[in-house]
């Protein structure tokens, strides 16, 4: 049997364990993000148009398709990439040219971005462009926000609706 | 390599020592690791049950259900929560000391990769299972756990849209992935469960339960952890923000902090590597597999002791196979045997008293044999003079006796004290080759080979056969248990012990001739 002194040694071993135990558990804290920042996620997965767009085919060419596969149009599979831009006060911040996903590059293109930007009111900018035009761009939106400290501010992209999604 | 070891078994060593000034050698929590691992798994199982109770398994009330808990019904659900949540990080605490633990005292490799690699599984899964947990609250550590956690899966190719976005705003939550996380919370540890038990297939008598004491001191440390300082939720998720500053636990979590803001090619390529390696460790260089116990079926009456002792599940007993007319015959699978010599030292036959037919046992270590084991004591004790001359059979892996300097003194290392047939005892003091046997072995329940401490004490006892005759003077054979680092107390116990000798009474032999030879069949 162990001694009183004994005891009280594992008392005090017990409670320096559940104390670590406990503190670990919560403490120290983490700041993932300064509380005087807020974020912007830019994120939208889209497919951008096709490389070539539907056309009609001559006769010769209906003819010398095997029977079976004889249609009048043709269309092609593979996607145009999509070029993103990101404005907050007239700075860009984001540009990139992303690519159709799939092994046909027939799927959609996709980004996930996050900026950390001061809290306060910012004007905020963003276009892409989803044809296969050289230059400008198939949608743009801009809009003035006032961003709260540690605000989320998500800018989605759906084509169903408009174009970009601030929420 | 052996360096590592060393200097990871070092800090194991020092506070298995101090604690042992606490806790009684059964109790000691560095002993019971595995145990202890069991009981918290328990805890959480039985406490998890209570709060699914009350748990509403929908994102948006789950936040409400768990609030409940811990605030209307602190007394019951809230203290449940408090240990499901702390028995949790114990469970990591004492899962990475158990592997560190193992590692050091190298039981790992040889036919021990095994339990390595099956502990390996285990806790990963665990690690799954926790966050998989935390998740649950749906608070701002929930937030922040889901979103890093997905973000990090995204960088793989392998879902057709970012999981992440589910968590973009509050708009596109929905319910899919947190019922899917409640399925994975379930799931996971019951596959752990499962994992456990094939963890444990090639080790015999495991110790799952841990001692009744540590058990009581244990869950009431929890206990009172749990009403001093419940576990609360943090500030309910809300996707509109970024979680700012949260509350990390950092048993679980500690490296989302990098996953958040390492590249994906570093982190993915760090956890592939690290997995690689964990599973791979016992099968790095240097291999060390030392040759396997063989049976020699014409010394061996199918006693089945060996079958018994041995404490890896390695010897069956099989039909016999040379038409002897015994029942059994031991087989022993090469796959699972350590070379402890357990079984050599629980053979009947390996009785060095006999001279004349050749020391052969039926069972023996081929690079040990007990042949060499009796050389051995006779070359060293024909070196030792004066009156009080002691022998020590020492483990291999307990303290180093062969470094003891005394006159007087001499020792043999044996792969474990269990390796250590009683009769050897009988045999040194009745042949006079020592005045008194001292044997040394790692501490009790920290044995390397498991339960040779254990069934050393028994055979001495007389609980165990093969036993220590009776007409052996107790007071001439000393067990010292003490590891790696006990020098000093093993220099103590033996300068009191050979002291002690003189006043001692010797052994009653019976003349030398074919009676002593009978009675020794007898015996066996
Ligand atoms: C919840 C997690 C775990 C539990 C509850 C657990 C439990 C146990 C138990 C009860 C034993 C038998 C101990 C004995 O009776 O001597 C054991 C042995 C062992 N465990 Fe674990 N274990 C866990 C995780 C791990 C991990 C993560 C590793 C390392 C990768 C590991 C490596 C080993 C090894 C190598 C042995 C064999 C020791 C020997 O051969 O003597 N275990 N474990
Ligand atoms: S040497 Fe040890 S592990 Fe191997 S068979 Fe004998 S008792 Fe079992
Ligand atoms: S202990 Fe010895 S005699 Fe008994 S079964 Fe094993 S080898 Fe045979």
């Amino acid at each position: 049997m162990p001694s009183v002194l004994q005891y009280l040694g594992q008392g005090a071993f017990y409670a320096l364990a559940a104390a670590f135990t406990g503190y670990l558990s919560l403490y120290p804290t983490y700041q993932q993000v300064p509380a005087d920042k807020a974020q912007v996620k830019l994120s939208f997965a889209h497919g951008a148009h096709r490389v070539e767009a539907c056309r009609r085919l001559t006769p010769k060419e209906i003819a010398a398709l095997p029977p079976k596969e004889r249609r009048p149009n043709t269309c092609s599979r593979e996607r145009t990439e999509i070029f993103v831009e990101l404005f907050v006060n007239g700075e860009l911040l984001y540009s990139e040219s992303l690519q159709p996903t799939g092994l046909s590059r027939d799927g959609p293109a996709r980004t996930y971005r996050k900026f950390l930007v001061p809290a306060g009111n910012h004007t905020i900018k963003a276009r892409l462009r989803d044809s296969t035009r050289d230059s400008g761009f198939d949608y743009e939106t801009e809009r003035r926000v006032e961003l709260a400290p540690l605000q989320n501010l998500a800018v989605d992209f759906k084509a169903d609706r408009g174009g970009f999604v601030f929420r | 390599m052996a360096l590592i070891h060393s200097v990871v078994r070092k800090p194991f060593d020092f506070a298995e020592q101090a604690l042992g000034k606490v806790f009684p050698a059964q109790w000691n929590p560095l002993l019971n690791l595995g145990a202890l691992g069991f009981f918290f798994y328990w805890i959480i199982t039985a406490s998890g049950i209570y709060v699914y109770i009350f748990f509403d398994t929908g994102i948006h009330n789950a936040y409400a259900s768990i609030e409940y808990m811990t605030h209307e019904q602190w007394y019951m659900a809230g203290v449940m929560r408090s240990l499901h949540r702390y028995a949790s990080d114990a469970l990591i605490v004492v899962m990475l000391l158990h592997l560190v633990r193992e590692f050091g005292l190298e039981r790992y490799r040889g036919a021990r990769w095994f339990s390595w690699v099956t502990g390996i599984a285990v806790l990963m899964l665990i690690y799954v299972s926790g966050i998989s947990g935390y998740w649950l609250v749906w608070d701002k550590l929930a937030q922040y756990v889901a979103i890093v956690s997905t973000e990090w899966l995204d960088w793989l190719p392998i879902f057709g849209e970012p999981v992440a976005r589910n968590f973009l705003s509050p708009q596109t939550l929905d319910n899919r992935f947190f019922t899917l996380m409640i399925f994975m919370h379930i799931a996971v540890p019951l596959i752990a469960l499962a994992v456990l038990w094939i963890h444990l297939q090639r080790v015999s008598k495991p110790r799952i339960n841990p001692p009744r004491g540590l058990a009581i001191g244990t869950f009431v440390s929890m206990l009172a952890l749990s009403l001093v300082f419940p576990a609360v939720s943090q500030a309910p998720a809300d996707l509109a923000q970024v979680p700012g500053t949260v509350g990390l636990d950092w048993f679980y979590l500690p490296l989302y902090p990098l996953l958040e803001n390492w590249p994906g090619t570093v982190t993915w390529t760090a956890a592939f590597c690290m997995t690689v390696i964990a599973f791979a460790v016992p099968f790095l260089p240097p291999m060390r597999k030392l040759p396997v116990a063989v049976v020699d079926l014409e010394n061996c009456n199918g006693c089945s002791r060996c079958h018994y002792d041995c404490p890896y599940e390695a010897i069956d007993m099989i039909a016999r196979t040379d038409g002897r007319p015994f029942e059994a015959e031991p087989a022993v699978d090469a796959s699972k045997c350590v070379a402890c010599g357990i079984c050599a030292g629980s053979c009947p036959t390996s009785m060095p008293f006999r001279r004349v037919t050749g020391l052969s046992p039926g069972i023996d270590l081929p690079d040990l044999t007990m042949e060499t084991l009796r050389d051995q004591v006779h070359d060293v004790c024909d070196r030792l003079t004066g009156d009080n001359r002691v022998l020590i059979f020492s483990c291999m892996h307990a303290v180093p006796a062969k470094s003891i300097n005394v006159p007087g003194v001499a020792s043999v290392e044996l792969r474990c004290i269990g390796h250590l047939p009683p009769a050897f005892i009988d045999y040194v003091l009745s042949r006079k080759l020592a005045d008194g046997v001292l044997l040394a072995g790692c501490s009790e329940n920290a044995c390397h080979a498991r339960l040779g401490v254990e069934w050393t004490q028994a055979r001495i006892a007389g609980e165990r056969d093969p036993h220590l005759r009776a007409r052996v003077p107790r007071e001439r054979v000393r067990t010292v248990w003490v590891g790696r680092s006990g020098s000093r107390l093993l220099e103590s116990e033996l300068s009191e012990f050979s002291s002690g000798l003189s006043a001692v009474p010797g052994i009653k032999v019976p003349p030398a001739g074919p009676a002593t030879r009978e009675r020794d069949k007898v015996d066996a």
